[in-house]
């Protein structure tokens, strides 16, 4: 393998972390200050694709189109927050569970009655299409370039409003100690639904950042919900630095396992044979380096506070 | 007053009585209903095992409920085939006989089980869900990407396996088999709550701390639940691939750990019968709102939360409660 | 699971003169079919599903008969459910026929015990090599394609079209195998690389990169459903400049609008086009946008003809006389909307695949025929059948 294809399945492996640290980091959050796993996550990155996806045919503006994933997931983040998801911070995970498993299968059968079975259109602006030439001959898309882009800045973003903002101050302080807060005279109902409605901006931000080169359709959401799954267990639940560490982790393993795998396979193996050996172990691999982290550190590489 | 005791005598009889009518009526589609009920309810009744005694909550048990299948599958395409399973020095005749295909799945799901029990149960609450569930992923993938036995298409039986002395392709007599491995998984849960291991286990969910002072290993007792669990869902699986007379890696997805966590839960948790009336529910409505509305997942998800958030005991919780408060 | 009844031809319309015509005068003599369709109308894929019922009720609504009865279920893309729906399709509603399955898998599941059981099936979309070769049943009539049939067109187009070195990618699955292994079966040429991916992937940006590394001169994938947009939009983002194959499936009329201008110029591969040149096309494509409001699909026009292929034969022979029936359908005394139209020994289609390009039709993205990459083709599986 050559270094330029080396260089770039790193730099595709980097892309699929930080897209996977929005998710990511919104479920981490919720899980660490109050408490809850949300399956219906998933649906919220959903929710922000579509909305793009249909204010991008109505206006043909991409930036409008983001604007309306993140305020469309906020919306249905708070809504839901308010209307159900609050009635569960004093259940126990199974409850949870159950919950947010009927809030999927809402949102999913409600987008197909509203937008049809048919996946829908959004594509890349004409200002970020096309590959650009990196140092070293690389060609890359400038796209792909520009979510890594976005998905640092919004890590940096996150890790310095949690360190200095009041907002960040009483996320902390809700993490370290629940009862606390409410003693201190914070409005509590506000900041859980302010903080689920973060998560759920960033996860539908990711939806449309993402569905803008995938495909905009029901049930895109349930995938990577679970790979965020994967994401966080490893990281640390509740942990942000966690949910970095443990997004570009899982990217790089998958991204990385995929390509080198069945060409490892092929030195020993005829081409098709390894081709398929190497691809179904490779789509194993994210969930043994699970398994082994939890193996060696049971509440994951940054955990602790659960 | 309808005591929880009685309500379940009524609803395991009512469940036999609605295939006899079935069979006198020459339903017998109603009699497969009823026959996937029994075996989705002896699903539910293995992680009721783990779930409602033990506190574990597994979103991962398709990979039992697919083992069992695919141990059926595997045996029978072989024994289709007449050629034998070979696993290193080992040689396997495939088989068409339905008790050897219920050990082989209970073994295999077992196995399964032990395994991955050892790994998730260092890990508790919300590590435990998510573990349990990535496994079933990693399962889910690999029965895809796997072709030896059909990958993504899964593997079809032509002839349901036997039974010595029942017509297994006869609907009724295929029910009756299912139901009465239902009640004996049903009377071995029951004593097994009332035997020390039960009392054990409980008191490990309730407080590992308190049990590990009076001795108890709380990561072991754990284990065996876990297992034990498993292997009553592997049982279900290998029915459930006998009453398609197929298996794929649909049984295997998450989706489907799922819904067996969904029978419980709505049947009410930690009850000996919650998974029968949360299947026959769950089955009931997929029958009659799947007739009213192409969109009938919205109307399942509202029920499935309005009872997680009003109802907490399920129907049994709000049948046996109405019954006491009429008294 | 969905159920409705539907007694078909409950109003006429004058709509398709020719064929109204005709069908008026085998009104007489034709007998009573009871038909069950299990395809997939929820959850993920449904809009196959729905395009091929829709097209079904298309044709007996233009036959303007009252001898066809129609159950039709929705399977939700599952196997199991796709089983029991056979099963109380065959035991409750004692169908005559069954058809209507859309996935390869579903299709492996249910046809086997249906035609064991004396069962006709009729298939408007799945075509799995078993069911061709060793697997094919004398009461299972195949009115799409087999499986393989579109990737060796692809194959054979790619060899013609003068291209060396392909580098070819399918999902990790058994339709993937196929599709695979049918364009090198056509294809002359070295391959430049050969990939598959995870079945449900959405990212190709690893796949891409090796592409792009690899000096090849022309990609082949097949990727269907929502994987396929994802592959195609991202080829176009890639700056990758090679000619690209494939077949039908990624550029059909619904998911199209969704690639957009991605897919434009692409060449694929496929035994239907709404501008196939003959009196039942015209009369389909019209209907169908009438009655509907949308373009026909590929899937449409296979419900069209699978629905049109049992009318003919009920004309002809009654379905209790199997024999009799057997012999009719075999005929496929019909007119297709693809033009000639046979069936093989293993009863699966003898027919043209042709090329056709993506283009831009005022806001519509669509299809053109620009050739024909295989005439009266068959599939390789058919000397397996013993039949």
């Amino acid at each position: 393998m050559t270094f330029v294809l080396f260089a770039e399945q790193m730099l595709n492996g980097l892309q699929l972390g930080v897209m996977l640290f929005l998710m990511a980091s919104g479920l981490t959050l919720v899980f660490g200050v109050m408490g809850l796993i949300n399956l219906a996550h998933g649906s919220l990155y959903m929710v922000g694709a579509f909305a793009a996806a249909g204010v991008a045919a109505a206006t043909g503006s991409f930036l409008l189109a983001l604007v309306a994933a993140l305020a469309a997931a906020a919306a249905a983040g708070a809504i839901v927050e308010i209307l159900v998801i609050r009635r569960l911070y004093a259940r126990n995970h199974l409850d949870q569970v159950l919950a947010t498993f009927a809030l999927i299968l809402i949102f999913s059968e409600g987008t197909r009655w509203i937008f049809g079975s048919f996946p829908l259109y959004l594509n890349v602006p004409a200002y970020l299409a096309g590959p650009v030439t990196l140092p070293g001959g690389i060609q890359y898309p400038l796209y792909r370039l520009t979510l890594i882009g976005i998905g640092l800045t919004i890590a940096g973003g996150l890790y310095l409003m949690i360190a200095r903002t009041r907002l960040g101050i009483q996320i902390r302080a809700g993490e370290a100690d629940r009862e606390m807060i409410a003693a201190l005279g914070i409005d509590i109902s506000k900041l859980y639904t302010i903080v689920f409605a973060l998560g759920a901006a960033l996860a539908g931000l990711a939806g449309a950042l993402v569905g803008t080169i995938q495909s905009v359709q029901v049930g895109m959401g349930e995938p990577v919900l679970i790979l965020a799954f994967v994401v966080i267990v490893i990281g640390g639940i509740g942990s942000i630095k966690g949910a970095l560490v443990g997004a570009l982790l899982v990217g790089l393993t998958d991204t990385l396992g995929g390509v080198l795998l069945p060409r490892a396979f092929a030195t020993f193996m005829d081409n098709s044979a390894a081709s398929s050996t190497g691809s179904a172990l490779a789509s194993m691999l994210i969930y043994l380096l699970m398994a082994a982290v939890l193996f060696l550190r049971p509440k994951g590489l940054f955990g602790g506070a659960t | 007053m309808i005591t929880e005791r009685y309500f379940n005598a009524a609803l395991l009889g009512g469940l036999a009585l609605v295939a006899f009518w079935a069979y006198g009526a020459d339903e017998p589609f109603t009699i497969t209903l009823v026959t996937k009920v029994a075996i989705l309810a002896l699903a539910g009744v293995g992680l009721n095992i783990a779930l409602g005694q033990g506190g574990l909550i597994s979103l991962g048990h398709a990979v039992f409920f697919g083992i069992g299948g695919y141990a059926m599958g595997i045996l029978a395409s072989h024994a289709q085939s007449y050629q034998p399973l070979t696993l290193g020095p080992l040689v396997i005749e495939g088989t068409n006989s339905m008790p050897l295909i219920w050990l082989a799945a209970m073994v295999a799901a077992g196995l399964a089980a032990l395994l991955i029990g050892l790994v998730s149960l260092r890990t508790s609450g919300v590590y435990f869900i998510m573990i349990t569930l990535a496994f079933g992923q990693m399962f889910y993938y690999f029965s895809i990407s796997w072709p030896a036995y059909g990958g993504e298409d899964g593997l079809s039986i032509y002839v349901r396996n036997s039974f010595p002395g029942v017509n297994t392709l006869d609907p009724i007599q295929f029910f009756f088999l299912c139901f009465m491995l239902l009640l004996l998984a049903l009377l071995f849960h029951a004593m097994l709550v009332r035997a020390p291991f039960g009392l054990a286990l409980n008191a490990a969910r309730q407080s590992p701390e308190r049990a590990q002072a009076v001795g108890l290993n709380p990561f072991r007792l754990r284990l065996a639940a876990f297992v034990i669990s498993g292997v009553i869902t592997g049982l279900a699986g290998a029915l459930f691939a006998d009453l398609n007379r197929f298996v794929s890696p649909t049984m295997f997805s998450w989706q489907l750990s799922g819904e067996i966590m969904v029978f419980i839960i709505l049947g009410g948790t930690a009850r000996l019968c919650g998974p029968v009336a949360g299947a026959a529910m769950f089955i009931a409505l997929e029958h009659w709102l799947g007739g009213l509305s192409e969109y009938w997942h919205i109307y399942l998800g509202l029920l499935l939360l309005a009872v997680v958030l009003f109802a907490p005991g399920g129907l049994i919780g709000i049948i046996t409660r109405r019954g006491a408060a009429h008294d | 699971m969905k159920f409705k009844r539907i007694a078909a031809a409950a109003s006429a319309i004058a709509l398709g003169t020719a064929a109204l015509g005709t069908a008026a005068m085998a009104e007489a003599h034709m007998s009573d079919v009871k038909v069950g369709m299990i395809t997939t109308l929820s959850g993920g894929g449904a809009g196959l599903g729905i395009d091929v019922r829709d097209g079904f009720l298309l044709a007996v609504k233009l036959a303007d008969t009252k001898h066809v009865e129609l159950v039709i279920e929705d399977d939700q893309r599952k196997p199991d459910i796709a089983v029991q729906l056979a099963d109380k399709l065959i035991q409750s509603e004692k169908v005559d026929v069954l058809t209507g399955i859309i996935w390869s898998n579903l299709a492996m599941a249910v046809v086997p015990s249906a035609t064991a059981q004396g069962k006709f099936y009729l298939s408007p979309n799945a075509g799995p090599s078993a069911l061709a070769g060793k697997g094919c049943h004398e009461n299972y009539f195949n009115v799409a394609w087999q499986n393989d049939n579109l990737h060796e067109a692809a194959g054979a187009y790619a060899s013609s079209a003068g291209y060396t070195k392909s580098f070819i990618l399918a999902p990790n699955y058994p339709a993937g195998h196929d599709a695979l292994t049918g364009y090198k079966r056509q294809y002359t040429g070295e391959l430049a690389g050969e990939l598959l991916t995870q079945l449900g992937q959405n990212d190709y940006a690893a796949e891409l990169a090796q592409i792009r590394a690899s000096g090849a001169d022309s990609v082949f994938f097949f990727l269907p459903g929502g994987m396929g947009i994802s592959f195609l939009k991202q080829y176009a983002d890639s700056g990758i400049d090679l000619p690209v194959v494939g077949p039908a499936f990624s550029f059909d009329q619904g998911i199209l609008q969704a690639v957009g201008e991605a897919a434009l110029g692409v060449v694929n591969t496929s035994q239907w086009n709404k501008d196939i040149d003959n009196a039942a096309n015209k009369t389909f494509v019209e209907a169908f946008q009438a009655e509907y409001g949308r373009l026909p699909s590929l899937y449409a026009s296979q419900g069209y003809d699978t629905a049109n292929l049992l009318i003919s034969a009920i004309s002809k022979a009654d379905v209790h006389d199997p024999d009799a029936f057997r012999a009719a359908l075999k005929e496929a005394d019909f007119d297709s909307v693809r033009g000639d139209f046979a069936f093989g020994s293993n009863h699966h289609p003898i027919q043209d695949i042709y090329v056709r390009e993506v283009v831009k039709e005022g806001d519509v993205y669509t299809n053109k025929i620009i050739g024909v990459a295989l005439e009266d083709h068959q599939d390789v599986y058919v000397a397996d059948c013993k039949m």
